[in-house]
């Protein structure tokens, strides 16, 4: 199946902070996705890289993601997403558990 | 008093069963059997044109080799009958509308037929009579679908005709009952005849004819959910379910839809449920197949009684050890019964939860799609409050207390409410938005020329909606406006979701109409694999002794 490469940024006017060390989680499963979350300078902006079999949803994968960055006030963050058709519950699921370990909180 | 000089008669139906069965008297030898090879000319004796028929068969076990008979009668000779039965899952459930032996269908349950059924309908093969919930059905078959003749399916036959429906009894003892007894035909099909069986579950007089079919009937292991396939977001939402419902209520009394959802609160009742301290006060008595995922609640203690629908394929010698939980016979083997399972569910449960294709903004559910016809067995007969209930319970009680509306229509008389619930991820298979602006349902109903869209559940049955998001408590909802905020407020990144107003949501939040995990103490963190007590099928045979056996399609071992 072709895959599609989205890339995009994300940035809130808030404080940001970022992350001390790189992380990865998740499988490339069915309804699945894996996540790697690295500490990278962006100016206080994450940036997104996303490749997934699934079209037509950019605008979706958008909010999904800054919902996540503006509840977590990331920020100078590289985001790897391999997807293989994750809904938006487990994509916000495997970020905010990415971010948790990558925090320690 | 006889008018015209013609003597009024009281046994029509009695004689005219009498000469039908004179006609296939030459096909039945002792013990009121029959040839395989008579199968077809048998059944051109017994049925006529226009005839009430049902065929035994419903998501489970299927009178199969009958159905297959049925289809290779003269068409001549037998049409346009009147189906009346609880599904049509075989391909030959439906060849007969094709080729005109059937007209009308009147069931419950279409199943993987669900397509060929609103092609046939739009297409005039098939005149639909309504799609019905189990007891819905089974209620008609005692008043005005009452069928002339049945085709029914069983385990064992003795040489006198007496029947062992075992394990799979299921709809078994409704369907011979509203037949026999309004002295219409039975004719079943066994697996095998024995000189003795393990019990009678149908004597042999209430049958006019049984023979063995050439195979063992087909039956589908419809309920077993594989451990292995459950996700962390479904494990997210079971912690939801057993904090914020099954504790915050203290559910006793409940059944289990079929899917992954319940599956995963099965087998976190040894583990989160033991850790928020709810053995005992929580699942003690279900209606319920015997799942293979309740093995390890089951042998942890916390379940004092199950009945079930039917059985499930693999779980014969577990329930057989365990009779205390199960309702068995002198035999010790299951007692299943389709209709006083479904009765318990819909009278004596407290909450039903199973999961749907679509909500709509109201609250409206439905797995009906633009073109299949799909039905919804029985889970509109336990999604539904119970009116005519009387006793109560404490969860029955909280549920009904909570709603600001009961003044409204009851003035200050306390009632109950049954906790009708819906556990969903927003987004579905392929990413379908679950909450929708208006059911595909609707879609359906003009394409089948319904007179009404097919709903599961409707939104006034409906108390509570799970999501990733945290759950909707629409019990605790004022009026149709909170209610529906509140449904936009646990419908995440959906159209329908994404139009919450964050102010009202914070407010429905401070009024605990809804509530996010975090409200709920839930910590999203701890949602993986490892919350599960049995995380494969092998560990789920592990649990039970080694006396769950599972089919061969579930082991990968």
């Amino acid at each position: 199946m072709a895959l599609n490469t989205l890339e995009f940024h994300v940035k809130i006017d808030e404080g940001t902070k970022s992350i001390d060390k790189p992380v990865h989680l998740g499988v490339v499963g069915s309804g699945d996705m894996e996540v790697l979350m690295e500490p990278k300078d962006l100016k206080g902006a994450v940036s997104i890289k996303l490749v997934t079999p699934v079209a037509g949803f950019d605008e979706l994968w958008k909010r999904v993601v800054e919902t996540f960055v503006s509840e977590t006030l990331l920020g100078d963050v590289h985001l790897e997403i391999n997807d293989n058709n994750a809904t938006p519950a487990v994509v916000l699921l495997r970020l905010r558990q990415a971010f948790a370990e990558a925090t320690g909180e | 008093m006889s008018t015209n000089g013609t003597e009024k008669k009281w046994d029509r139906r009695s004689a005219d069963t009498a000469e039908r069965m004179a006609a296939a008297a030459r096909f039945i030898g002792p013990g009121k059997q029959f040839k395989p090879e008579d199968t077809v000319a048998l059944l051109e004796a017994v049925i006529r044109p226009g005839d009430r028929v049902n065929i035994e068969g419903n998501n489970q076990k299927q009178a199969d080799f009958l159905a297959e008979s049925l289809n290779k009668v003269d068409k001549s000779k037998i049409h346009d009958l009147h189906m009346v039965q609880s599904a049509v899952p075989l391909p030959v459930h439906l060849d007969l509308f094709e080729s005109g032996i059937a007209k009308k269908l009147d069931f419950a349950f279409g199943g993987p037929q669900a397509g060929r059924v609103a092609e046939f309908i739009r297409d005039g093969k098939m005149e639909l009579g309504a799609i019905h919930t189990y007891l819905e059905l089974f209620s008609r078959y005692f008043l005005d679908l009452t069928p002339k003749v049945s085709l029914i399916c069983a385990y064992k036959a003795d040489k006198k005709g007496n029947l062992y429906t075992g394990f799979n009894t299921e709809d078994t003892p409704t369907i011979v009952e509203a037949t026999k007894f309004s002295q219409g035909i039975v004719i079943a099909q066994v697996n095998e005849i024995v000189d003795e069986l393990p019990r009678v579950d149908i004597p042999a007089d209430w049958i006019d004819a049984v023979v063995q079919s050439p195979k063992p009937f087909f039956i589908e292991p419809l309920f077993t959910r594989d451990p292995a396939l459950i996700t962390d977001s479904q494990i997210l939402l079971a912690m939801l379910c057993l904090k914020g419902i099954y504790g915050e209520y203290e559910v006793k009394r409940l059944n289990h839809g079929i899917g992954f959802l319940t599956s995963a609160i099965e087998l976190m009742l040894p583990t989160y449920g033991a850790e928020l301290g709810l053995k005992g006060k929580i699942c003690t008595h279900m209606a319920l197949n015997p799942h293979p995922t309740m093995i390890p609640a089951i042998e942890d203690g916390w379940v004092q009684q199950i009945h079930c629908f039917g059985g499930e394929l693999g779980m014969e010698k577990f329930v057989a050890a365990r009779p205390d939980v199960f309702f068995v016979g002198p035999d010790g083997s299951l007692r299943s019964n389709r209709a006083y399972s479904q009765a318990a569910g819909q009278y004596a449960c407290d909450m039903f939860i199973g999961g749907t294709l679509q909500i709509d903004k109201y609250g409206n559910s439905s797995t009906a799609t633009a073109n299949r016809v799909a039905g919804f067995g029985g889970a509109p007969n336990m999604g539904s409050d119970a009116h005519g209930r009387r006793h109560s319970t404490d969860a029955w009680l909280k549920c009904g207390a909570e709603q600001p509306t009961l003044d409204r229509t009851l003035g200050n008389m306390p009632r109950g409410k049954k906790l009708v619930v819906q556990g969903v991820e927003t987004f579905g298979e392929g990413r379908a938005p679950v909450f929708v602006e208006e059911l595909d349902a609707w879609k359906l109903a003009k394409n089948a020329n319904l007179p009404l869209p097919p709903v599961m559940i409707y939104a006034d049955d409906l108390t509570h909606i799970v999501t990733e998001e945290g759950i909707a408590y629409l019990n605790r909802a004022p009026d149709i406006e909170a209610r529906m905020a509140a449904i936009r407020a646990v419908a995440g990144y959906t159209e329908i979701g994404l139009k919450a107003d964050p102010a009202e949501t914070k407010r429905l939040r401070e009024q605990r109409i809804v509530m996010t995990p975090e409200d709920l103490g839930v910590d999203r963190k701890r949602a993986d694999r490892s919350m599960l007590a049995a995380r494969s099928i092998q560990d789920l045979v592990t649990w039970s002794g080694g006396l769950y056996n599972p089919p061969a399609r579930f082991r990968n071992w």
